[in-house]
């Protein structure tokens, strides 16, 4: 298969995407944050991972190893955050 | 706790359509008033949130166009499949409201008059606009940074802002690169942003540069690439993707 399943494609977006979305969830600027993959280790701002909206929920991935960090589900006016693929989350 | 931010809910707010403006024929400025806007930064962006009869909501984000300090604007590209972008640009009227969120975002932004740190902006297509709230932000605090926009379109009629960018001000230049088609006697580039014209235009290295790059998310993964190469720290090159909305 030459398909890049998980690999940054065309509807790709960055952490910057979900600025309101984050902010929403932490009542703060969160795209400066800096997120460590629990996968890799990699640690980089929350603006730099790559972002899929138009998943089922929105999804974030590591840019180093494409480790997923974090799905949000929006079910009515709650948003169902799992966030278990950060070992570490710093605010910026 | 003294000191601390206060946290800030991020609410929605309605904002009224003041004035609207074509830029291209498929991209148009909206201005909005909303009586409680907080302010903004320049590379910032906000949410939109449209609601149909039948409850149906669709979110989108868009950059703001505006420098810190003006009135809200937006500039929107028509998308051919959108759900919402032909409602903005073909629809929306001065009078109607609509519900925004923001200002969002504190990686994507300039906000400096240091002359000794030379700006690479690089846009794709209506990547552009967070860079025209730098340019007018920089025009009006009259900063002495250099800047240098280099503007990836596929034509000189899909050139946004052009009235506006052919007069960027001291010590701003603005690059085009025109794709798809060029006007009889064009001297300007052609073709795509690869490393020969980057090793052009981007400031040297040694210059301890700042570049920002955004537009379709193949022409920034390209592009930011293509930077570092040219010895960029990978911490020097901010990016904002706008999916795959068609290559400039």
């Amino acid at each position: 298969m030459t398909e890049r399943l998980y690999g940054p494609d065309d509807s790709a977006l960055d952490g910057n995407a979900i600025g309101g979305l984050l902010h929403e969830i932490f009542s703060t600027e969160m795209t400066t944050a800096e997120a460590t993959c629990g996968h890799c280790g990699n640690t980089a701002q929350v603006a730099e991972a790559v972002v899929y909206v138009k998943a089922p929920g929105t999804v974030m991935r590591c840019r180093a190893c494409t480790s997923v960090l974090a799905v949000v589900v929006r079910k009515q006016e709650m948003n169902c955050v799992d966030m278990s693929g950060v070992a570490a989350l710093q605010a910026g | 706790m003294a000191g601390t931010a206060v946290r800030g809910r991020l609410t929605w707010q309605v904002a009224t359509v003041t004035a609207v403006r074509p830029e291209t024929t498929s991209v148009r400025t909206i201005e909005f008033d909303i009586p409680d806007w907080a302010g903004h930064q320049a590379g910032q962006h906000v949410d939109i949130r449209l609601t149909a009869d039948d409850g149906y909501v669709a979110e989108r984000s868009y950059s703001i166009a505006s420098a810190p300090g003006e009135p809200l604007q937006l500039t929107v590209e028509r998308l051919e499949d959108g759900e919402v972008s032909p409602y903005l640009t073909e629809e929306l009227r001065p009078g109607d409201e609509i519900e925004i969120r923001g200002p969002i975002g504190g990686y994507f932004i300039w906000d400096s008059d240091d002359a000794r740190t030379p700006v690479l902006l690089v846009a794709g297509g209506s990547g552009v606009v967070p860079f025209r709230s730098m340019l007018r932000h920089r025009a009006r605090i009259g900063s002495a940074a250099p800047v240098r926009l280099l503007y990836s379109a596929r034509s000189l009629p899909d050139v946004i802002y052009r009235t506006e960018l052919d007069m960027p001000g001291d010590g701003a230049e603005i690059v085009y690169t025109l794709t798809r088609q060029q006007p009889p006697g064009w001297a300007g580039h052609s073709g795509r942003v690869d490393a020969a014209l980057l090793t052009e235009v981007a400031w040297p290295e040694d210059r301890q540069p700042l570049a920002f790059v955004c537009g379709p998310t193949a022409f920034v993964e390209i592009v930011a690439g293509e930077l570092v190469s040219l010895g960029y720290p990978p911490d020097h090159v901010k990016t904002e993707r706008y999916g795959g909305v068609g290559a400039p």
